[in-house]
């Protein structure tokens, strides 16, 4: 019972997801879920960092293209098996985010917000530059879809099934992070640093152990984006990806682990059915982000929350009248 | 071409492209003194500058003198604006949001230019014609004179204005600690505001003394506002003089790495500035520790 | 509990696009362009040829008794929207045949998919690895960059030019000339002594042509895309650079030349005819096809036509040929492209074969010159 409880929200999320191939086969709408699953898990970490140890990161899309571009050369060019070739891009994006992570974080304040940001245009300017290994501007092409042993992942609708999958397994283990003796250091780490420290919380050891953790998210997110698409560039890396990102955790809320789906399937959704965003592209993008922060700081999950507990007093009332 | 007259030539270029980055760094620091924000938007300011630059003397048709200054008028509001729409409303914001509400501000600051000049590359005449100097064998354009007497009058300027000047003293004292500025009966939000302004203002005179040299375009500020960023961070956060000498010395290096190592990694050499800065004296060339470790940022 | 509710709003969110069914009545074809984002420089020009043609053809009559209808897809230049647009276009639109993207990032990525859906895919970017190795759905109609390459080293042979000086940005672009130029380098009897990359927003070359500079080059060669063009023959005028400058075919509209003033006069680029077509010899065979298009677009739009709005307007015909003669089989419409022979679009004359996908030779090339603000055949 108390398991029911503690995920209904997650029993219904998995109920919804499941029932969808069995009303809409369409690869295009399959796709688009596919790309808000990916987006989802990336944000997932991002939001971590954003919302519970109230960091930003302006490079995750570094992290994501060493995902992509790592598991997309071994697999590709090396014939590394998968589960190989992801857990060293995992790995490989661990260990440059201690790199950039301990220096920045030690810092007091949002060092990191910076730092993130040079290693981004870094990482992009380092994937244009060494053409012989990353394929420079062009990008790798005819990467390998996904496959375990003989079974290939060959579909739109395997994919979806393999990315969600991944998505409830991450998202079980954030959970658990959150509510653990980490997330309540992390909470607390938000109110004020100074009285976590002297509760004996180790906060730089703390944001940095959150940020590697983020990383690894997004390097695992860019993995399953350059198996699903087969071919990476550059782009995938670019600063407009990172803000993009962001603005995911900001409009789903901060700091509220069903934030980073809404805000994914909001921000892919919306300008699929608006294609007459155009020009205007940027300029929303914006304003959302602009409005969001200074109307609603904590995302439209807890917009919702707010409407929702509205109606339950409103009904209340009535109830007692 | 002799390595001497070459070595002359990457100097000329880096001053040239280092004071842009000095007048950027200059402005992030003034915003960060009073406010302890870290303006994500700095660069755009230097990219309306030289939009409105071009608006105002190629299509309005002003003469140049006019359209200076009305040019700097415009986007000094700009900045004002941005600083009283999106930053003043804001009840104890974390320094998380405002580096959010500020990069929201760039993007549409991006996002507008784009609608208002479209995407074209956008050029300016030299202000004392294109007629390049010869000196010891390297050529040297009257644009970079100007931009670096531009650069000695803003500095020379911000002196006066800081240490002769009330509202200079003001804004000094709103830097070391607001609270107690506004015991002794500174008003610090309007000092706030005026910094925007004034770093808005510096921002378009960058744009319009630069966009001759290399012309402009809608998505120009991004990558200046970091190249200056890296500036101000060099210098030590908050220090005005340290952010024009790491401006001027990023910009050689720059120059000297593309000229002499690789010019395909040119971009990154400035970002990887930053990151040795970052690990290695966060404090920057000039900056002192102890008083960098009591900022907020 | 709280939060279950906000299921019901992401459901309906996920589930609110229902696709809308059209009438089967016309032919489908798709179009998947960069219209907005940082390549809208080739993306506008491509949307507005091909709703140009649509509009003519519908206005004579339609193809074969049926109207042609054209659904442009915006990729705002991005892989991930690319591949999106593609597949909404296959399964949901069942379109016939897909005209462009229009960079080689994205056309990369969309591939796969024409090839697992099997539909004839005419791509308006410019790279080799697009057509090398031939896939069987996939065609292209820009020119190739070794063509270019070829036509400016023919240039520097007849001025009597062997020591060269490149110069390329750091795009898919400006990498895919660079390898053309050192790879046929050699077969001309060109010494390349210079070899300088910049990044596609730098905004000062003026370091990399001082390096050239003081090398024996005799001319330099530069493979770029907006803006950056612009800023080396600004950058090369004011270092008092004189030697010659030749840019790539990717500065195929005249604004570019007019952005960088008096700086671009004399600067060399191999180009479609279509930007120097007043100064053609008038038996040249795509004189008035060329005439036509240019006046057209150029009233319609009120802009300089492009070489890249030519590309998108070579795809769409390729289509409306296929179309007319086979209907609207892919399969059908995919064979008919490939045995296509003669065939006179913007760019050349095209001649597809099992082995070429893009049906151009360097004979579609013709060295322009910029002479006051316009292109002119290069003597």
């Amino acid at each position: 019972m108390r398991f029911v409880r503690n995920y209904s929200s997650l029993l219904l999320f998995v109920l919804l997801l499941a029932g969808i191939p069995f009303f809409v086969e369409d690869p295009y709408f399959l796709s688009i879920l596919v790309f808000v699953g990916i987006y989802s898990i990336a944000t997932m970490g991002l939001n971590l960092l954003m919302g519970y140890a109230g960091q930003i990161s302006l490079g995750h899309a570094a992290f994501y293209a060493i995902g992509a571009y790592t598991s997309g050369i071994l697999t590709s060019q090396y014939n590394v098996n998968f589960f190989l070739s992801g857990g060293c891009a995992i790995a490989l994006a661990v260990v440059v985010a201690y790199i950039i992570g301990i220096p920045c974080l030690r810092l007091k304040g949002h060092y990191l917000a910076m730092g993130t940001l040079a290693f981004g245009e870094i990482v992009y300017i380092f994937l244009n530059a060494t053409v012989d290994f990353t394929g420079g501007p062009s990008g790798i092409a005819a990467i390998p879809e996904f496959r375990v042993g003989e079974f290939f992942f060959d579909s739109d609708l395997k994919f979806y099934i393999l990315v969600w999958c991944i998505f409830i397994l991450l998202f079980v283990v954030t959970r658990n992070i959150v509510h653990s003796r980490m997330g309540r250091a992390l909470r607390s780490l938000h109110g004020s640093e100074q009285a976590a420290s002297a509760m004996g919380v180790n906060v730089a050891d703390l944001k940095v152990k959150v940020f590697v953790l983020s990383a690894a998210y997004a390097a695992l997110a860019g993995v399953l984006y350059a198996h699903f698409v087969t071919f990476i560039s550059p782009q995938t890396s670019d600063l407009m990806f990172s803000i993009r990102l962001v603005t995911m955790v900001v409009v789903g809320g901060m700091g509220h682990l069903w934030g980073c789906v809404l805000g994914s399937a909001i921000l892919t959704v919306l300008p699929e059915m608006l294609s007459y965003f155009e020009d205007y592209d940027m300029l929303i993008y914006g304003c959302i982000l602009l409005g969001m922060v200074m109307f609603l700081p904590g995302g439209l999950t807890r917009g919702a929350e707010m409407l929702y507990a509205k109606c339950v007093k409103k009904a209340g009332k009535r109830g007692d009248a | 071409m002799t390595l001497s007259s070459q070595i002359v030539q990457f100097l000329f270029t880096g001053i040239t492209i280092g004071s842009i980055y000095a007048m950027v760094g200059l402005g992030f620091n003034i915003i960060y003194n009073s406010t302890g924000i870290i303006n994500f938007a700095q660069g755009e300011f230097v990219m309306l500058g030289g939009m409105v630059m071009v608006w105002l003397t190629t299509m309005v048709n002003l003469p140049m003198p006019l359209a200076f200054i009305l040019t700097v008028a415009i986007v000094t509001v700009i900045g004002a604006l941005f600083e009283r729409l999106a930053i003043y409303p804001l009840k104890k914001p974390s320094v998380l949001i405002l580096i959010i509400i500020t990069l929201a501000g760039s993007i549409i600051f991006k996002g507008s230019a784009m609608l208002i000049w479209g995407k074209e590359t956008h050029t300016l005449p030299h202000i004392s014609g294109e007629e390049p100097i010869e000196f010891m064998g390297a050529t040297i354009l009257p644009q970079t004179l100007w931009i670096i007497a531009v650069l000695a009058v803003i500095v020379t300027l911000l002196a006066v204005f800081f240490n002769f000047t009330m509202v200079g003293k003001a804004m000094r004292a709103c830097s070391v600690n607001p609270t107690a500025a506004s015991l002794v009966g500174i008003n610090v939000r309007r000092i706030v505001l005026l910094s925007f302004a004034l770093s808005a203002g510096i921002g378009a005179v960058a744009g319009i003394v630069f966009t001759p040299m290399v012309l402009m375009e809608y998505d120009r500020g991004a990558m200046l506002a970091l190249k200056g960023f890296c500036a101000a961070v060099l210098g030590g956060l908050g220090n005005g003089v340290g952010a024009v000498v790491a401006g001027l010395l990023i910009g050689i290096l720059e120059s000297f790495g593309a000229g002499f190592i690789s010019s395909g990694y040119k971009d990154g050499i400035a970002l990887l500035i930053l990151l040795i800065v970052l690990i290695i004296k966060p404090s920057g060339l000039f900056g002192v520790s102890e008083a960098s470790k009591l900022k907020e940022f | 509990m709280k939060s279950s509710a906000l299921f019901v709003l992401a459901a309906v969110i996920l589930f609110g696009f229902v696709s809308v069914a059209g009438a089967a009545e016309p032919y489908k074809v798709g179009a998947v362009f960069a219209v907005t984002g940082p390549a809208s420089w080739l993306g506008e020009p491509e949307k507005n040829t091909v709703k140009m043609i649509e509009e003519e053809i519908n206005a004579n009559g339609g193809i074969n008794g049926r109207p042609l209808e054209i659904i442009v897809e915006d990729t705002v230049g991005e892989e991930a929207k690319t591949v999106l647009a593609v597949k909404k276009l296959i399964t949901r639109e069942k379109v016939c045949a897909i005209v462009g993207p229009s960079r080689s990032g994205t056309t990369m990525a969309v591939v796969p998919i024409a090839e697992r859906y099997k539909v004839p895919l005419i791509s308006c970017a410019a790279a080799e690895a697009i057509i090398k190795p031939v896939k069987k759905w996939v065609f292209k109609t820009p020119q190739s960059d070794a063509d270019a390459v070829r036509r400016i080293y023919e240039k520097c042979q007849e001025m009597k030019i062997d020591k060269i000086a490149i110069m390329s940005g750091t795009t898919g672009f400006g990498k895919a000339g660079r390898d053309q130029l050192k790879k046929l380098a050699a077969e001309y009897g060109m010494t390349i002594v210079a070899d300088e990359t910049y990044g596609p927003k730098d905004t000062d070359m003026t370091a990399q042509l001082t390096k050239i500079k003081a090398t024996k080059a005799q001319a330099i060669v530069n493979w770029s895309i907006v803006p950056a063009q612009t800023t080396v023959i600004k950058n090369r005028s004011q270092l008092g650079i004189k030697i010659p400058l030749f840019q790539s075919h990717g500065f195929g509209n005249v604004k570019y030349a007019r952005t960088a003033g008096a700086a671009a006069d004399g600067v060399m680029c191999p180009a479609g005819r279509l930007l120097a077509v007043d100064t053609l010899p008038d038996d040249n065979p795509q004189k008035a096809l060329l005439a036509k298009y240019k006046k057209d677009y150029e009233t319609k739009f009120k802009a300089d036509a492009s070489t890249f709005g030519g590309h998108a307007f070579d795809a769409i015909m390729l289509v409306v040929e296929a179309l007319k003669a086979v209907g609207d089989d892919k399969a059908k419409i995919r064979d008919y492209i490939e045995n296509k022979k003669g065939f006179v679009g913007t760019g050349g004359i095209f001649n597809f074969s099992a082995t070429d996908h893009v049906g151009l030779d360097k004979t579609a090339f013709e060295m322009l010159m910029v002479k006051d603000g316009n292109f002119v055949v290069a003597k």
